[in-house]
C-alpha cells in the first residue's frame, strides 16, 4: 500500500543552525502514528515544515509527498488547499489557533467556505454538526459565542471541530491535551480516537506523555535532536524498546503500580542544536557508548517488519543476526 | 508513627472574584475545611484539577497567607505572627520549590549567588563558611561550581531546578513545600530531579509536601497522599494503596485517566460534563454534575470525609465502610 505522506530526508536549518538533520517518517491511510521526544528535537517543525508554515528564514529541504505528491516548494495555492482541507493540524497553543474577537460560527464558516463545496444555509448546518460531534452542549446557541466564553477544554473541542472543517485525510495534533486536566484530557482523546474511527482519518500525535502515545497510536516514531532515532509499533516500543534513548524514556516513566523502583534517568542534556557533537548526537548521554559512535551518524535502518533503528549497536546485532542468517 | 512535624485543622480560604467587568464579585472557596498531618520525614503527595486550591493550600502552610478559618502548627506550635523574629525563625525551617525555576531566578546573577541569598538574609555563618555551604549544596544537587558561576540562563531546565532546590534546602530546612516541581521538564530530565529529591529527602530526613497534578511523579516520591477536588480533600490514602484501589469515584477517573503504555484503554472510565468551576461550586457533592455514580442524595448534602478502613478516608456518600471496601 502507498503511504498517504512520506517524509524523506527533511532538513530545516534557523539561521545556519540545523534542527532537522534528516527526518524519515511514512505514515498509512487511516494510521496513527505517535511522535515523542525531548523538548526541541524537532517534533512541531517536522509538520510545520511539512505543511510550508515556517517563517521565511527558515531553510527546508529534502521531500514530503502527500500521495505522491511533492509539498515542498509547491505553489502558495495548492498548499492553502491542502492545509486545513486534506491535512489539518491542532496546534501546540490553542489560544493563539482562533481569533478572539470573531464568533465561533464565523471562523468555523470560514473555514467550511474555504474547503467545502457549501453554501448559505448549509454552511450553518454544518458548523453546528461539527460542534455536535465534538461534544459541546446546546451547539446551536453556542456557536454565537467568542472563545474566551468556553472553558479550556471546550476550545480545545472547538479547535478540533475547527480541523474537522475540511475533512481531513489527515489530522496533525500536536500536544493537544497538555494545558489540560487528566479527566478532561481523557475525554477529549476519547473523541479523537471516536471521530477517526468514524472519518477513518489518519493522525499524527505529538506528545511529551508516553502514556497518551502508547494508547492512542499504531505506531511510534521516538525524535532525538532532529532526527527519528527509532519506530515501531506501540505496544513493541514500549514492552522491548532497542534505542537506548528510547529505553532511557521508559525507563524514566514512573510506574503507577507494582513495586516502586528507582527512576533511571538518562544523565546529562540534550546537546545544543549550534553544537551538535558528530557522529551519534545521543553519544555524550549514552551508557553505551563506544568508539565508533563517534564518528558517523547511524542511519535509521530496519532491525525487524516495520521497526527501524538508528542506533550502531542495532546495527551490528542485526548483521549478526544476518550473518547467521546467511550460514 | 512520629509526631506530626505539619499539622494543618480545617483552613479554608476564599478569594472574591470579578465576572466581567461589571459582573458582581462572587466568593471564590479555594479551600474548604482541608485537614491535614504530615509525619516527619514523610511525604504528602497533593494531587487534583486545576483550580482545586492545591497551590492555596501550599502557601497557608507555609504561612505566605493566613488562612480565613483553621490554624496550622509547625513542630507543635502555632504558625508565629508574619514580620516577628519567631517567624523569621520559622520561616528558615520551611522552604518552598515553585514549578518555573527560571521565573524563581533572578536572571541578572549567577546561580551560587542565589543560592547563598538564604543565608545571607537569615545571618547564617560567616562569609567563608557561607561559600563552602554553597558549593557543598552544589555538591549535593550534582552540580559544579562552574555551574554555580553560571547565570541561569545559561543553565538547563533541569539544572535550574536542582540550583532552586539548593538555595531551598541552603538553611537547611525541615521542611520543603514542592509546588510541581518537575511539571516543565522533560521527562528524562524529570527523572533526574525526582531521584534526587528522593535521595536527598534520605539523607537529610526532610519533610515533604508534594503538590503535582502527575499522579506518576506524585506515587514515586509520596508516602500518603490527598486528593483535592474544588477545595475540598475527597480521599486521602497511603500511596500505592490509593493509586491501586480508589475508592472514590473522582480518585477512580483520575487513575483511570493516567494512561500507562502497555495498557489499552479499554475499561477506562471518561466523565462526561465540564471541568469544574471554582467560582461556582455545585451544591451538595462538588463531584456530582460529573459523577457516574451520583445519587440524589448527592446534590444536596455534602458527603464528609470519613474513615472507610486501614488508613483510607473517603468523603462520599456511597463509600461508607469496611463492607463497601470488602465488596470492592
Ligand atoms: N521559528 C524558529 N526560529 C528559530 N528556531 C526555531 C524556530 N522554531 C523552532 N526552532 C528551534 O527548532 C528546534 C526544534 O523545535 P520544535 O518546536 O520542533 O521542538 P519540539 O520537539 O516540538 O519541542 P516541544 O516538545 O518543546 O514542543 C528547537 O531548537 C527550536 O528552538
Ligand atoms: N490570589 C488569588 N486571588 C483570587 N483567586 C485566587 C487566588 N489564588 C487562587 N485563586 C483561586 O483559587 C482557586 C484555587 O487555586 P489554586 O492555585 O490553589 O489551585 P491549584 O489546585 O493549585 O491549581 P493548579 O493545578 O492550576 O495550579 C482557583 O479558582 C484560583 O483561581
Ligand atoms: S549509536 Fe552509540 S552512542 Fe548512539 S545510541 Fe547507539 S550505542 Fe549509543
Ligand atoms: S457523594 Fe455522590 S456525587 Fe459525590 S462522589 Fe460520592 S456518589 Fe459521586
Ligand atoms: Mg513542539
Ligand atoms: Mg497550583
Amino acid at each position: 500500500m502507498s503511504p498517504l505522506v512520506s517524509i524523506a530526508g527533511l532538513h530545516v536549518a534557523f539561521n545556519g543552525v540545523p534542527v532537522l538533520r534528516g527526518v524519515d517518517l511514512a505514515l498509512g491511510k487511516g494510521e496513527a502514528v505517535g511522535l515523542v521526544g525531548e523538548s526541541g528535537s524537532g517534533k512541531s517543525v517536522t509538520w510545520l515544515a511539512a505543511l510550508g508554515l515556517l517563517p521565511r528564514h527558515a531553510k527546508v529541504s529534502g521531500s514530503v509527498r502527500l500521495d505522491g505528491r511533492e509539498l515542498l516548494g509547491a505553489p502558495a495555492a495548492e498548499l492553502d488547499l491542502v492545509r486545513g482541507g486534506r491535512v489539518a493540524m491542532i496546534f501546540q497553543d490553542p489560544a493563539s489557533a482562533l481569533n478572539p474577537v470573531l464568533t465561533i460560527r464565523k471562523q468555523l464558516c470560514e473555514a467550511l467556505a474555504l474547503h467545502r463545496d457549501l453554501q448559505g444555509e448549509a454552511v450553518k448546518a454544518e458548523a453546528k454538526r461539527l460542534l455536535d460531534l465534538v461534544g459541546i452542549p446546546d451547539a446551536a446557541r453556542r456557536l454565537s459565542a467568542y472563545p474566551h466564553e468556553f472553558s479550556g477544554g471546550q476550545v480545545q473541542r472547538i479547535m478540533i471541530a475547527m480541523a474537522l472543517a475540511g475533512n481531513p485525510d489527515l489530522l496533525i495534533a500536536d500536544e493537544p491535551t497538555t494545558a489540560l486536566d487528566a479527566t478532561i484530557q481523557a475525554q477529549i482523546l476519547e473523541l479523537l480516537s471516536a471521530i477517526r474511527r468514524e472519518m477513518s482519518m489518519a493522525m499524527v500525535l505529538i506528545s511529551h506523555d508516553l502514556g497518551v502515545v502508547a494508547e492512542n497510536c499504531d505506531r511510534v516514531a521516538v525524535m532525538y535532536a532532529g532526527r527519528i532515532v527509532e519506530q515501531a509499533p506501540s505496544n513493541q516500543l514500549f514492552a522491548d524498546p532497542v534505542h537506548p534513548y528510547a529505553q532511557g524514556l521508559i525507563g524514566a516513566l514512573p510506574p503507577l503500580d507494582g513495586p516502586r523502583r528507582r527512576l533511571t534517568a538518562i544523565p546529562g542534556t540534550v546537546p545544543d542544536p549550534a553544537h551538535m557533537p558528530g557522529g551519534c548526537a545521543f553519544a555524550p548521554r549514552c551508557a553505551f557508548a563506544a568508539e565508533p559512535c563517534g564518528l558517523a551518524a547511524p542511519r535509521l535502518a530496519p532491525i525487524a517488519n516495520d521497526r527501524t533503528v538508528a542506533c550502531i549497536r542495532a546495527e551490528a546485532s542485526r548483521r549478526a543476526l544476518l550473518g547467521m542468517a546467511a550460514e | 508513627m512520629s509526631a506530626p512535624l505539619v499539622e494543618v485543622s480545617a483552613i479554608s480560604r476564599s478569594y472574591s472574584m470579578r465576572s466581567g467587568m461589571f459582573g458582581r464579585a462572587t466568593a471564590v472557596h479555594a479551600v474548604d475545611g482541608v485537614s491535614l498531618s504530615i509525619a516527619k520525614g514523610e511525604t504528602l503527595g497533593l494531587v487534583g484539577e486545576s483550580g482545586s486550591g492545591k497551590s492555596t493550600t501550599g502557601r497557608i502552610v507555609l504561612g505566605l497567607e493566613p488562612p480565613d478559618r483553621g490554624a496550622v502548627r509547625f513542630d507543635g506550635k502555632p504558625m508565629a505572627a508574619p514580620g516577628t523574629a519567631a517567624w523569621r525563625a520559622q520561616r528558615a525551617r520551611m522552604q518552598m520549590i515553585f514549578q518555573d525555576p527560571l521565573g524563581a531566578l533572578d536572571r541578572r546573577l549567577p546561580v551560587a549567588t542565589q543560592i547563598r541569598e538564604p543565608l545571607d538574609i537569615h545571618g547564617l555563618g560567616t562569609p567563608a563558611e557561607r561559600e563552602a555551604r554553597v558549593r557543598e549544596l552544589l555538591r549535593a544537587v550534582e552540580l559544579t561550581p562552574a555551574h554555580g558561576a553560571r547565570y541561569p540562563g545559561a543553565l538547563s531546565g533541569g539544572q535550574r531546578q536542582r540550583i532552586v532546590l539548593a538555595r531551598a534546602l541552603a538553611t537547611k530546612p525541615d521542611f520543603l513545600v514542592c509546588d510541581e516541581p518537575v511539571s516543565a521538564l522533560d521527562v528524562s530530565i524529570q527523572a533526574q530531579v525526582v531521584n534526587l529529591l528522593c535521595d536527598l529527602q534520605a539523607q537529610l530526613g526532610l519533610t515533604l509536601l508534594f503538590i503535582s497534578h502527575d499522579l506518576r511523579v506524585v506515587r514515586q516520591i509520596s508516602t500518603i497522599v490527598a486528593v483535592m477536588y474544588l477545595g475540598r480533600i475527597v480521599e486521602i490514602g497511603s500511596a500505592d494503596d490509593l493509586f491501586a484501589r480508589p475508592e472514590h469515584p473522582y480518585t477512580q477517573a483520575l487513575v483511570s485517566a493516567s494512561p500507562a503504555p502497555g495498557r489499552r484503554s479499554a475499561g477506562r472510565i471518561v466523565l462526561a460534563g465540564d471541568p469544574p468551576n471554582p467560582a461556582a461550586r455545585p451544591q451538595g457533592c462538588a463531584f456530582h454534575p460529573r459523577c457516574p455514580r451520583a445519587i440524589a442524595r448527592c446534590a444536596s448534602e455534602v458527603p464528609a470525609l470519613s474513615a472507610v478502613g486501614g488508613d483510607r478516608q473517603v468523603a462520599c456518600h456511597l463509600v461508607t465502610g469496611a463492607e463497601t471496601r470488602d465488596a470492592a
